[in-house]
């Protein structure tokens, strides 16, 4: 597979006309062309709407000025282009239609990106292999019978199989890490408030973040320069400057101090996993790095407190779904006995639009918001989220990051755990709770297993330091060029 | 706290939450729910006295601003998407409310 070039060399080439962002759009769509069907990685391919587009940024007077002049970017299905349908991977949105942008699309438009599809993922964000897509798993491009991760997994696949040379995606468990980890990217889910939410399907609103998928930390630190930002139309976001990422850019791991909670990591990971892991701590201490000892008492709680807090939100922000301003809306129903009131509308249409995990979710967290339970299950593990939380505030008192591998094990095959979901729930535990604290958390590429599968370190920092995430990470890929390897598409 | 769901623990949440589930669906959740807050006990063994809750990691709260009119979709947009929509009257259309 030819990958494409950086995310800057395609900018500068597009900024000083020595190819077109038409040129450079067709390549990416004929490769989506290619590839898709084996890999189900889009599941709206904007053909017409992304050359128009390029045609646009290559008449624009200010192209020589544009920071992503020309360089294609595949979006999540839950992020809403005006015009272009936006499905959320959901029988019950199949047709419909975003009547305005996500600021995350408009930023990137504005500054010259082509958004060239939308891609597959979990049903609503929710799930952790890409299998609950009503339109179909998407496949991992190093072994098309093993998931790419989830829920952003065809992000992951566009990005790792070289349809797009960035991605989105949305995290709001590790939706964004843990398939970047699977597929052999870096993707980096920002600090809580750091990127505007304004125009992403909502899943659980304490917890989502928007962020980028990338081959390379350079690449993730140039689109985050779009990205990053105050949104007066999303109230969570955040007024914080917006730091240089390039510029943060070093490689130099001398004054790190990286913090591993050995207690966490050492149950549970695959042996492959394990030693990848260790050999990247091994090659950060090398550079220079201090590693630190932390403890995180309360950090194999958060399996738990994620899905009590998380599928309460859900429950409560897809409550919008009832057939009545858009979406789908079941039909009447025939026959003796049959009744065709609201209620029965709504409960029809839910039933009908929604796939099994959903409404799993959606059960569960109307369940423990329920009265009668609400102290014991909700309250309960918002506290435990308060001593989360405070974990990592004691472990940031000694050190600048915390390292875990970012998934227990490889990608594993297709139908291999979607009949268990609490055992597909439990693979979250090294990514849940930097969602639960609001902590920026990069995943990288840090070597393969025996099978030549993808595994992925991860670094969580403190609130809005990305620049030390992206330094970090930075250094470590300048050591070992593992974006360097691309699977082999056959 | 409820160890088992019975089916009329399941089919009350599912009224609760709008779904129409059919018996293999609610045979399902009922057991599938019963493994997962069998797992959440774990949460509940831990001493959380005197402990506030988190329900939003923001450190301050930056969105208050003067609440002045400002371009909003318009009717025939709004309703573009409605599964039963009148642009004409303005209105989102439903079944009737009461039998």
């Amino acid at each position: 597979m030819t990958p494409f070039p950086s995310v800057r060399a395609i900018r500068d080439a597009v900024q000083q006309g020595e190819r077109t962002a038409v040129q450079v759009c067709r390549e990416s769509l004929d490769r989506i062309a290619e590839r898709n069907t084996a890999l189900n990685a889009f599941i709206t391919v904007l053909a017409d709407g992304a050359l128009a587009r390029a045609a646009q940024v290559d008449a624009r007077a200010d192209r020589a000025t544009l920071p992503l002049a020309g360089v294609p970017v595949a979006v999540k299905d839950n992020l809403c282009t005006r015009g272009a349908r936006t499905t959320a991977a959901s029988r019950i949105l199949e047709r419909f239609i975003p009547p305005y942008d996500a600021t995350v699309v408009s930023r990137l438009e504005a500054a010259g990106a082509v958004i060239v599809g939308k891609t597959n993922c979990d049903e609503f964000a929710m799930g952790s292999s890409n299998e609950n897509s009503a339109f179909g798993p998407a496949r991992n491009p190093w072994a098309p019978d093993r998931i790419p991760g989830g829920s952003s997994g065809g992000s992951a696949v566009a990005v790792a199989a070289g349809m797009a040379p960035v991605a989105l995606g949305s995290d709001t468990g590790g939706s964004i890490r843990q398939p970047a980890a699977l597929c052999g990217l870096v993707g980096l889910k920002p600090t809580y408030g750091r990127v505007s939410r304004y125009g992403l399907l909502a899943f659980a609103s304490s917890l989502d973040q928007i962020g980028p998928f990338a081959r390379t930390v350079e690449d993730a630190a140039v689109l985050m320069q779009t990205l990053a930002g105050f949104d007066a139309a999303d109230a969570t976001c955040a007024s914080e400057p917006v730091p240089d990422y390039l510029s943060a850019l070093t490689n130099d791991l001398r004054a790190l101090r990286i913090g591993v909670p050995r207690a966490l990591v050492s149950d549970g990971v695959d042996p492959d996993v394990s030693a990848a892991f260790v050999d990247a701590l091994d090659a950060l201490r090398g550079g220079g790095a201090t590693l630190v000892d932390i403890e995180l008492p309360f950090a194999s709680a958060a399996i738990p407190v994620y899905y009590l807090v998380a599928t309460a939100e859900a429950s409560s922000n897809l409550a919008r779904y009832d057939g009545v301003r858009y979406g789908l809306r079941a039909a009447p129903e025939r026959g003796p006995g049959a009744s065709d009131d609201l209620q029965t509308m709504y409960g029809r249409t839910r039933d009908e639009g929604f796939g099994p995990e959903v409404k799993r979710r959606i059960m569960l967290g109307t369940y423990v918001l329920s009265s009668g339970y609400y102290d014991a299950y909700y309250l309960k593990a918002q506290q435990v989220r308060t001593l989360i939380r405070r974990d990592y505030e004691h472990a940031f008192a000694r050190v600048d990051a915390v390292a875990m591998p970012t998934y227990p094990t490889p990608a594993f095959r297709i139908g291999e755990r979607s009949s268990d979901p609490l055992q597909m729930y439990l693979g979250d535990v090294f990514t849940v709770s930097a969602n639960l604290a609001g902590l920026p958390a990069i995943s990288i590429p840090c070597g393969f297993t025996r099978e030549r599968l993808p595994v992925g370190l991860q670094l969580t920092g403190r609130a809005f330091d990305e620049p030390t995430l992206l330094a970090a990470a930075h250094a470590y890929e300048r050591q070992h060029e593992w974006w360097k390897q691309t699977p082999d598409l056959g | 706290m409820p160890a088992r769901f019975s089916r009329s623990d399941i089919e009350k949440v599912a009224a609760l939450a709008q779904l129409r589930l059919d018996e293999d669906e609610i045979e399902l959740y009922a057991r599938q729910l019963d493994d997962i807050l069998a797992y959440a006990v774990q949460v509940q063994n831990i001493d959380t006295t005197g402990i506030p809750p988190t329900a939003t990691v923001l450190a301050r709260h930056g969105a208050d601003r003067p609440d002045e009119p400002a371009p909003c979709l318009d009717r025939e947009t709004a309703l573009a998407n409605a599964p039963d929509g009148n642009v004409e009257a303005g209105f989102f259309k439903v079944p009737r409310v009461i039998g």
